[in-house]
């Protein structure tokens, strides 16, 4: 008989070996779910109404909060950054940092950050809720596709609304920036346009778009993801919303470590 | 030991199950089933909670997969069907799920519009409206049209999941608990409905329930289900005219509240 079975230490590596092993399921669930997203997409019939409805839903509802954020980012990375600039005399230099910092990598990422936390969470608790309480298997046995119908339109919803949201707070977040420019500088709106966007390059916006596509994405699937595949019981739905949440954000600073430096390589070519 | 009470078994079963085994981890909740419904009865599965009574009709619409055995509903192997032959068999079935399944975020009209209008390819409203009106009119509900399940009692649910399933025009239907939950009166309702829906719409039906004024106002024929298996079937007198401490004490837990 073997002396160290049962011992901590074993229990320990028992865990680890089925963390990891869970680990590599879920990335196969992930990935046959990713899978399965692209080939329903391009399938008739189309959810339109749905996806409208979706699109409205993330869209027009997350105006508000973006507004505000933006904004008060804008005006209080703007304040914050002047006292450095005013050090090497260079404040002229402010509306192309501010908007530079803001196109490149503000609005994308605090865009995202704030759909996770709203849209992704809300996602992953609805479908988990539906889950629980059979929405989901009521749509399946009356021979529809809960996947396409769930799933698909506000997965594309999502990655639809993210770039036009982002070019929205960045606009917002310009706004607040010139604000505070303005009060201090009195620079007027044509100088701080021309001086702030002489800076941008295609490349940033590209860069910009292409990050928010990935995010609204990322958001989207980690959402559904979660709340399609709720345990039973109310826990679950509490769950599914937690984890939606955390998970998507982590992926989101990881996509923004890896795109930045996939942006730089082309930058600098 | 299974003791099966004479019954006619001649003609062709819509839905025939043979052998049926399922289970979850070491749990072994169906030890296999083999079951025969004709067309046109309404047959009662009885049982305990966690028998495995739901478990049952989720596996004949495909929402759980058996671990052995066969079923096969109106001619169509259940275990064997692609997508496309489950989608059309699951057209024929009606499915009540025991906490209605309303889907909250819609109306009760966009509710019983979901899967008529994907289903039907009927996009023109006054069609469409003709049949929800109908579908709510059977079940004497057509006022609700436009409130959200939330606003509705546990027994208009029930009723709305009904005309949820009778839009679609079923040939069976396949009840989870209609009456759980719902108070003496609202449960004979519900028990009239489903005979009402058997007549006037020729269905077949199939209800799983732990009621048994549920099972004796609308069951053909009975099968009582204990640890995985029927093990005793006929009519409702039939059934608990029995010794069977099994059978006997179900009989009599429905009625007296003992210590």
């Amino acid at each position: 008989m073997n002396s160290n079975a049962g011992t901590p230490g074993n229990k320990e590596k028992s865990n680890i070996t089925k963390s990891i092993r869970d680990f590599f399921i879920d990335m196969y669930l992930v990935a046959r779910f990713i899978k399965r997203i692209f080939r329903e997409s391009f399938r008739i019939p189309f959810e339109f109404n749905e996806i409208i409805r979706q699109c409205y839903t993330i869209g027009v509802n997350s105006l508000p909060i973006i507004s505000l954020t933006s904004f008060i980012i804008g005006f209080v990375f703007t304040k914050q950054s002047r006292p450095s600039l005013v050090e090497f005399g260079a404040t002229s230099w402010l509306p192309s940092l501010v908007s530079i910092a803001i196109v490149r990598a503000l609005a994308p990422l605090i865009t995202a950050l704030i759909l996770a936390g709203k849209v992704g969470s809300n996602m992953g608790a609805e479908l988990a809720s539906m889950r629980v309480t059979e929405q989901i298997d009521a749509m399946e046995v009356s021979s529809t596709n809960p996947f396409k119908f769930l799933v698909v339109t506000r997965v594309i919803a999502i990655t639809l609304m993210l770039p036009l949201l982002v070019s929205y707070s960045a606009i917002i977040a310009l706004a607040g920036g010139y604000l505070n420019i303005h009060h201090v500088e009195l620079t007027s709106y044509k100088t701080f346009l021309q001086n702030g966007f002489s800076q941008i390059t295609f490349l940033d916006l590209t860069s910009s778009f292409t990050k928010s596509i990935f995010y609204g994405f990322t958001i989207g699937v980690t959402g559904c993801f979660k709340g399609y595949h709720a345990d039973m019981g109310t826990v679950g739905v509490g769950k599914a919303a937690n984890s939606a949440v955390v998970i998507s954000m982590f992926l989101i600073f990881l996509e923004e470590l890896i795109i930045v430096q996939v942006i730089n390589y082309f930058r600098f070519l | 030991m299974k003791e099966v009470l004479p019954y006619n078994k001649d003609g062709g079963c819509i839905i025939s199950i043979s052998g049926l085994k399922k289970s979850f981890g070491d749990m072994v909740v169906l030890n296999g089933i083999d079951l025969c419904v004709k067309k046109g009865e309404n047959v009662v599965v009885l049982g305990r909670s966690g028998s495995g009574k739901s478990v049952l009709i989720k596996l004949m619409v495909g929402l759980l997969k058996q671990d052995a055995g066969s079923i096969s509903i109106l001619g169509q192997a259940v275990e064997t069907a692609n997508q496309k032959e489950m989608n059309a068999l699951r057209l024929k079935i009606g499915f009540l799920f025991q906490g209605s399944a309303l889907y909250d975020s819609m109306t009760v009209r966009e509710n019983l519009a979901f899967s008529f209008v994907r289903n039907r390819k009927i996009h023109k409203r006054t069609l469409v409206d003709k049949a929800i009106a109908e579908a709510l009119d059977d079940v004497g509900l057509i006022q609700t049209m436009d409130q959200m399940p939330a606003a509705l009692s546990g027994g208009q649910k029930k009723r709305i999941g009904i005309a949820r399933m009778l839009i679609l025009r079923p040939e069976i239907i396949l009840y989870d608990e209609p009456t759980a939950g719902l108070d003496p009166i609202t449960s004979v309702e519900i028990n009239n409905l489903i005979n009402k829906v058997k007549k006037q719409y020729d269905t077949t039906s199939l209800i799983i329930t732990h009621d048994l004024s549920c099972a004796k106002f609308t069951g053909d024929r009975i099968l009582m289900l204990n640890e995985g298996k029927f093990i005793r079937e006929g009519g409702f007198d039939q059934v608990f005219d029995t010794s069977d401490p099994r059978i006997r004490d179900f009989y009599n837990y429905n009625f007296i509240q003992t210590t």
